[in-house]
């Protein structure tokens, strides 16, 4: 496996007449690794994926793919689900896989050879000789996928891929990902919904209009906060009191702040010298959301959370 | 260059196979049978022009009083019957050598000359490449009695075949040049529509955005064009057959002047231009169709791009009557009417080099089309670059 990086891409700008979709993007994907690009619609991710893949050109940055300045160049070793699925309705889904196949560069018996083997390991068997309009969305959007990676390629690209899948098919979706990075492809995905990528990535960027917020590994991401502290005393005030931070959010006889830096053993020392009485106490890691809200900004949370979850 | 012509290839056969596999190719099939009424009238202008420019005549070689008492037997020959079936008769002085004149006069094109006259009135000898028993003959046997006074009797006519074919006078050869350029017509008819709407299904159901990460978006031009090429040869051969045999019943390609390049030359340079006409007109409606979203807009779209084929072909027919005019020059040149000039052309003139700088000349549109076609695409619909305003306006 290549130790460098398998996508490269700095200051990208795109421009739709006097609309900046994309202002800037820099990142860096290393070889092998699951990268999430999270952010909400309109963020900025599916115009940025298309730059990357070559589809459109940047008004102005590079992108480097697989080593190669031109993206199209590597296209026979990249996979790609576009967000907006599309297939011929008309064609037998074995024939649509091996379509795509074809595409990338494989020769048409082979790829027919392929999508016969792929349909049965997803039991989909039954359906190869079925014209795609007769498939359920689940299957169709199989369908697809099975054509995204019918190339064994090195790297994959898939743009909301969860979308319009059911609890089920997300699960296996997931463990395709991850079988395909164990055997040694570069997987990038972009989702706004933030537990698929804390799931699956060992690496995210978040876009939030049309920039970079962050680019790292997911706990790099979520170190930038503090651990929370949630308590719950016996007494509601005390001389412990002033062991807690200023910015605690208090209802009644329970507390939740920010872990002082100085750790939790002096917090301790203070709410039991102090007399605090603790009933319960959690010190937990934030996660992966509390890290976007924290880097990208209050709105861009929210406009998250008004997406409908997958 | 590997790249573009592979995925070309892998569009093509998909589109192929889509298009010739379906049940509505049958009707694809029996489409000819309706822009071929379409062709036969508008066809009528290219005739119309080239019967009153170029009609053949019979060269009199005489006095100009003997002439004229042929001429006046002529004169009442027409009023016998329609004087458009009456032949022509036009007079030249006699000059030194009559067998150079003779030769000089069967060359000539301007007027065309059908056959010579001379010897009249004492022993009269008809030369050209007509049947001793035929309605120039005939006719002139009835105008030579009339002219020596004695009309009940038919006057001894003297008629020496020469090699020099009937047929190849300026107005015979336009009907050869006019009937492929008719076919050309209505076969291209047939599929710009289809062109049209060639990328619909491609934008419709999304598959475009897989389409355009793989190959170049050429490729998808190119395959696309050539994959429909490939099915209209296809229709091609049924119809060529289907027309054989119709032929066949009749009289044959018999009944069509033989062109001066001869016949197998002229067809392969039918189908030459047959594949040109189409890859020009294609590649334009390929574009103009890729900017459509929708079936409803290909359908908007399709009523001025058939005008627009008839225009081009009435430019076209124009010229099929007087090859060497300006007109002519400009309809060879101007791209989309080229090939139906060219092929038109191919029935008249015997010079070969002039098709080889034709087709290059095609080609290279062609290829300028395909580019500004996917570049276009590019911008427009994959939104790969600053938008053209026209078409933001448009869609608004």
């Amino acid at each position: 496996m290549s130790t460098g990086p398998a996508v490269e891409a700095v200051d990208l700008v795109k421009d739709f007449g006097a609309t900046r979709a994309v202002n800037g993007v820099s990142l860096s994907v290393p070889s092998g690794s699951i990268y999430g690009l999270l952010g909400p619609n309109g963020a900025g991710k599916t115009t940025t994926i298309r730059m990357l893949l070559g589809i459109i050109d940047p008004s102005s940055g590079s992108r480097r793919v697989l080593g190669r300045d031109r993206p199209l160049e590597a296209a026979q070793e990249i996979g790609y689900l576009p967000e907006e699925r599309g297939l011929y309705p008309a064609m037998y889904a074995r024939e649509a896989i091996a379509f795509m196949g074809a595409l990338r560069g494989l020769p048409l018996r082979e790829a027919r050879r392929r999508a016969d083997v792929l349909l049965k390991e997803h039991n989909l068997g039954d359906w190869a000789k079925k014209p795609i309009r007769t498939l359920s969305k689940g299957m169709a959007q199989t369908v697809q996928l099975l054509g995204t990676i019918i190339h064994k390629p090195r790297l994959i690209v898939l743009d909301e891929p969860f979308s319009g899948l059911d609890a089920i098919n997300q699960a296996k979706l997931e463990e395709l990902i991850r079988r395909e990075a164990r055997a040694g492809a570069t997987i990038i995905f972009s989702t706004h919904v933030i537990a698929h990528a804390e799931r699956l990535c060992e690496r995210v960027a978040i876009i939030a209009k049309g920039k970079v917020a962050f680019d790292g590994r997911v706990d790099e991401a979520r170190a930038r906060l503090r651990p929370i502290v949630r308590l719950t005393t016996r007494e509601r005030d005390g001389p412990w009191r002033s062991a807690l931070p200023a910015a605690s959010r208090t209802e009644g006889n329970h507390f939740v702040f920010e872990l002082p830096e100085s750790g939790p053993e002096p917090l301790l020392k203070a709410l039991i010298d102090g007399g605090a009485g603790i009933e319960a106490l959690a010190i937990e890691r934030p996660g992966l959301h509390d890290a976007f809200v924290a880097i990208a900004g209050e709105s861009a949370a929210a406009e998250m959370a008004r997406e409908k979850p997958q | 260059m590997t790249k573009l012509l592979r995925g070309a290839f892998v569009i093509g056969r998909r589109d192929f196979s889509a298009t010739v596999l379906s049940k509505t190719f049958l009707f694809f099939l029996l489409g000819p049978l309706f822009p071929l009424l379409f062709g036969a009238v508008f066809g009528g202008i290219g005739a119309s022009v080239a019967s009153s420019r170029q009609k053949p005549v019979v060269a009199v070689v005489a006095s100009q009083a003997d002439f004229e008492r042929l001429d006046a037997a002529r004169g009442r020959l027409a009023t016998a019957i329609d004087d458009e079936h009456v032949i022509r008769l036009t007079r030249f002085a006699p000059e030194a050598d009559p067998n150079a004149q003779r030769g000089h006069l069967l060359a000539s094109k301007d007027p065309p000359v059908q056959a010579v006259l001379m010897g009249f009135p004492d022993r009269p000898q008809l030369t050209g490449a007509i049947r001793p028993d035929g309605t120039t003959a005939g006719q002139l046997r009835l105008m030579l009695a009339d002219a020596e006074g004695d009309s009940q009797a038919e006057a001894a006519l003297a008629v020496d075949h020469t090699d020099v074919s009937i047929a190849n006078t300026s107005r015979d050869l336009a009907l050869t040049g006019q009937a492929a350029q008719t076919a050309l017509f209505f076969f291209t008819l047939l599929l710009s529509t289809m062109l049209l709407s060639q990328l619909v299904e491609e934008k419709s159901n999304k598959i475009i955005e897989v389409v355009a990460a793989a190959v170049p978006i050429e490729s998808l031009f190119v395959g696309k064009l050539f994959a429909m090429l490939a099915a209209s040869v296809l229709g091609l051969i049924v119809w060529i057959s289907a027309g054989a045999a119709v032929l066949a019943s009749f009289k044959g390609l018999g009944a069509l002047p033989t062109p001066e390049i001869g016949w197998p030359t002229f067809l392969a340079l039918v189908i030459a231009y047959f594949g040109m006409n189409y890859l020009i007109l294609g590649a334009l409606f390929l574009t103009i169709g890729a900017q459509a979203s929708t079936v409803r807009e290909v359908q908007t779209l399709s009523m001025p791009v058939t005008f627009g084929q008839v225009l081009i072909f009435g430019f076209a027919a124009t010229a099929v009557g007087a090859p060497n005019s300006g007109i002519a020059l400009a309809a060879a040149i101007f791209p989309f009417s080229s090939p139906l000039t060219m092929v038109a052309r191919a029935a008249q003139g015997p010079d070969l080099w002039q098709h080889v700088i034709a087709l290059a000349w095609q080609a290279l549109w062609v290829a300028i089309i395909l580019k500004l076609g996917s570049s276009l695409f590019r911008k427009t619909v994959l939104k790969s670059g600053p938008r053209t305003k026209w078409w933001r306006f448009s869609r608004t």
